[in-house]
């Protein structure tokens, strides 16, 4: 049962027609007198704060609708038509998309807002506001679509403009680098996930392509297909949402300017897989080898990641680590069959992460572009809307109990733990202690002690309104975030939870209450374990350390850069070079270059007649002529 | 009797592609290009008397016509051919040796 709502549409079309409209200007503009930055922004966050506003009335006219009925659907137009296949641009709003539209548009219209600021005076300010627009539309159409083909244009949408935005300093190589190792490895992902969905239609898609019609014949899928499109379609989500083996982009990407790493890698795009997974709880239900799967290669990132954090110098590095590990988790949720928690830890991530990226950008650029750690300290005293508001988001992240991040963290675990994967746990517990420690370690180190470069603490100055603003809001949603699902035991209802059943396949195990507190217990005892650490470690003046033995190994983040760069960049470079010089010179082109040879020998015989003197080309004339009456005087009978 | 102005034209035809072949300045092929030219007039205007048809002689006058136009085009290009290398030998003009 859905209703059809067109207004749907225009979700995705608003910052989609921005980003076509400022994309004109700018390119009508750039070579004589610009429009003004302030037109420019203006323009950039009209279509996402629209885009609030009718996510806003979404969620309301779902709301009205009784839960098993909270279905609306918009088709915009038919794609294409292939045989029995018939694909729509067709958009769906149920509770799981509706969450994430929600917190999707209210981030993304508060990074616009800041990136007024943090943009200023760059010379291309209108092609990032266009770039910016364009990454919310397809995430948007990522969210909104109706069934896997649709969502793979928004998937591809966002992979594109993240390789944009990466890069969008072009003038530096590193950035370009940095740009296109994201999107080659993407690429591998996405292979993936292309795959995965070819199983899935020559599974179960013979009647409809679309989430609902797919859920509905979930149960005809054979175990061995089930698994292999589980696992593809995983694959999918590791290249998009940095997992092991292919997160190595996201510490990259942080190439990018802030806003960007804060709206794309850290709080919407990244987390698509995690969406993705959740999506296709209908079939990731019907094969929990694959869950299974998911959830040991999440905790694991989760664990490789904190621990590559704690070593980490660049502020950009230490918050991109924490962003895959804190992916891990979200994985380990959704692997665990706790759909729920994982979507639930996707939201509040989404406000902690991109608060604390905001933060880093607006201590970044207080202090003219200086990123690492060492040479910052003693900016609580300068910064002081930016300390407390990061103060707030390092809480968060840490997993402090009232904080958004305690709760949908300790859900996770508490799930982990209730479905019987003990292991997953334990892991879970020690990276809730090591990110507390790192995040720490990082807010320590930049704001408390006393400056360690005297000259950029002096001339270090609080940022402007349009930046502190977006600051303060996402931190009030890092602190409160996490009341939309407090847990029965605290006296909550889990509204978010609830709110989703309706879009999910999830079974919630009753373990008793023993089991819960333990959970929680072990989680505050991890966090209060790692934040006394980093506050012994960290709070007393300390330069950077040299790193010696294990610790090197970890600060050179266990040379796994440079092993696939052995492995696998490097023989394929050699495949490559010796295609060039071998297979492409001997095999593809030596046919062609024969029949051009053979051309020219044809040309070499009859190049004699050519001489060039005008009265030889007379005989030549005379002799047809001659030739030609002769045959035609024989024809007539003459 | 006409016989014998067709033999002719033959004649001053044949003359005309000899000089055409055989000679080497720039003026004399043209003059022997005009001579193969009367040649064929003479040839239509004997046949035009042989056959008591008045075609020939139009054609005839046509072709006076053509050649005037020709000559005068002929004659042009030679000059600028003299200008261009200060010489008429056809051999020198051999640019489109292959």
């Amino acid at each position: 049962m859905t209703h059809t709502v067109t207004y749907l549409g225009f979700i995705p079309l608003l910052p989609l027609a921005g980003a076509l409209l400022i994309g004109l200007i700018y390119v009508v503009t750039c070579q004589g007198k610009q429009i003004s930055e302030r037109l420019y922004g203006i323009l950039g966050c009209v279509g996402p704060v629209l885009s609030f506003f009718m996510a806003v009335k979404v969620f309301f006219a779902l709301l009205s609708l009784p839960a098993e009925q909270r279905f609306l659907s918009h088709k915009a137009f038919t794609w294409f038509a292939v045989g029995d296949l018939d694909v729509s641009m067709g958009f769906l709003a149920d509770p799981l998309s509706s969450l994430m539209l929600l917190f999707v548009t209210f981030v993304g219209s508060l990074i616009h807002i800041y990136s007024i600021g943090y943009m200023a005076g760059d010379q291309k300010f209108g092609k990032f506001f266009a770039y910016l627009n364009l990454f919310l539309g397809s995430m948007l159409i990522l969210v909104l679509g109706d069934g896997p083909v649709v969502m793979f244009v928004g998937w591809e949408g966002v992979g594109l403009c993240s390789y944009l935005l990466i890069s969008f300093w072009s003038e530096d190589t590193d950035n370009v680098v940095a740009g296109n190792k994201a999107f080659i490895v993407n690429r591998i992902g996405d292979l993936g996930f292309v795959l995965g969905m070819a199983f899935l239609f020559w599974g179960i898609g013979a009647d409809g392509f679309d989430y609902l019609s797919l859920k509905a014949n979930a149960h005809n899928l054979t175990a061995p297909v089930g698994v292999l499109v589980c696992l593809l379609l995983f694959v999918g989500a590791t290249g998009k949402s940095a997992q092991i083996p292919l997160y190595v982009w996201l510490p990259d990407a942080m190439a990018g300017p802030t806003p960007v790493s804060a709206l794309i890698h850290a709080a919407t795009m990244v987390t698509a897989g995690v969406y993705m997974v959740a999506r296709f709880s209908f079939i990731y239900a019907h094969v929990p080898a694959a869950g299974e799967v998911v959830a040991w290669i999440g905790i694991l990132t989760a664990l490789l990641a904190a621990i590559f954090g704690m070593f980490q110098s660049d502020i950009k590095k230490i918050l991109a680590y924490s962003t895959v590990s804190q992916l891990g988790y979200m994985f380990a949720g959704v692997g665990v069959a706790a759909y729920s928690a994982g979507i639930f830890h996707v939201f509040t991530h989404a406000f902690f992460k991109a608060l604390l990226f905001l933060g880093a950008g607006s201590v970044i650029i207080a202090l003219h572009h200086q990123q690492d750690i060492w040479k910052m300290g003693g900016l609580r005293s300068k910064l002081p809307v930016t300390y407390w508001t990061m103060l707030i988001g390092g809480l968060a992240l840490a997993g402090c109990p009232p904080f958004a991040g305690f709760i949908s963290k300790d859900e996770i675990l508490y799930s982990a733990l209730a479905n019987g994967h003990v292991g997953i746990w334990l892991i879970g517990v020690l990276v809730a202690g090591i990110t507390a420690y790192y995040t720490f370690r990082m807010i320590f180190v930049v704001f408390h002690g006393s400056p360690r470069d005297q000259e950029a603490y002096d001339h270090a100055h609080e940022s402007p309104r349009v930046m502190l603003i977006p600051l303060l809001i996402l931190a009030a949603g890092s602190m409160f975030a996490g009341y939309a699902n407090i847990p029965a035991i605290f006296g909550g209802h889990q509204r978010v939870s609830h709110w989703l059943a309706p879009s999910l396949v999830e079974h919630h195990p009753h373990s008793g209450l023993g089991l819960e507190i333990l959970a929680i217990a072990a989680s505050i005892l991890a966090f209060v374990i790692g934040i006394s650490i980093a506050y012994r470690k960290f709070t007393v003046q300390v330069d950077e350390p040299d790193y010696s033995g294990i610790k090197k190994f970890a600060y050179h983040k266990f040379y796994v850069d440079e092993l696939y760069h052995k492995v696998i960049v490097a023989p394929y470079q050699f495949v490559g070079k010796a295609i060039s010089r071998v297979i492409e010179p001997y095999v593809t082109d030596a046919p062609v270059q024969a029949s051009g040879w053979l051309y020219r020998m044809c040309g070499l015989a009859f190049k004699v007649v050519q001489v060039g003197y005008v009265r030889i080309y007379a005989v030549y004339m005379v002799i047809g002529v001659s030739i030609l009456s002769l045959l035609l005087s024989r024809s007539l009978n003459f | 009797m006409v016989s014998h102005y067709l033999f002719l034209s033959i004649i001053l035809f044949c003359l005309g592609i000899l000089g055409v072949v055989s000679r080497r300045n720039v003026f004399i092929v043209f003059m022997s290009i005009e001579l193969m030219l009367n040649a064929a007039n003479l040839g239509f205007v004997s046949l035009s008397r042989l056959h008591v048809n008045m075609d020939g002689h139009v054609l005839a006058l046509m072709v006076m016509a053509v050649a005037a136009a020709e000559a005068a085009l002929a004659l042009a290009v030679i000059i600028l051919l003299h200008k261009h290398k200060g010489n008429l030998d056809t051999n020198i003009f051999s640019l489109l040796k292959g």
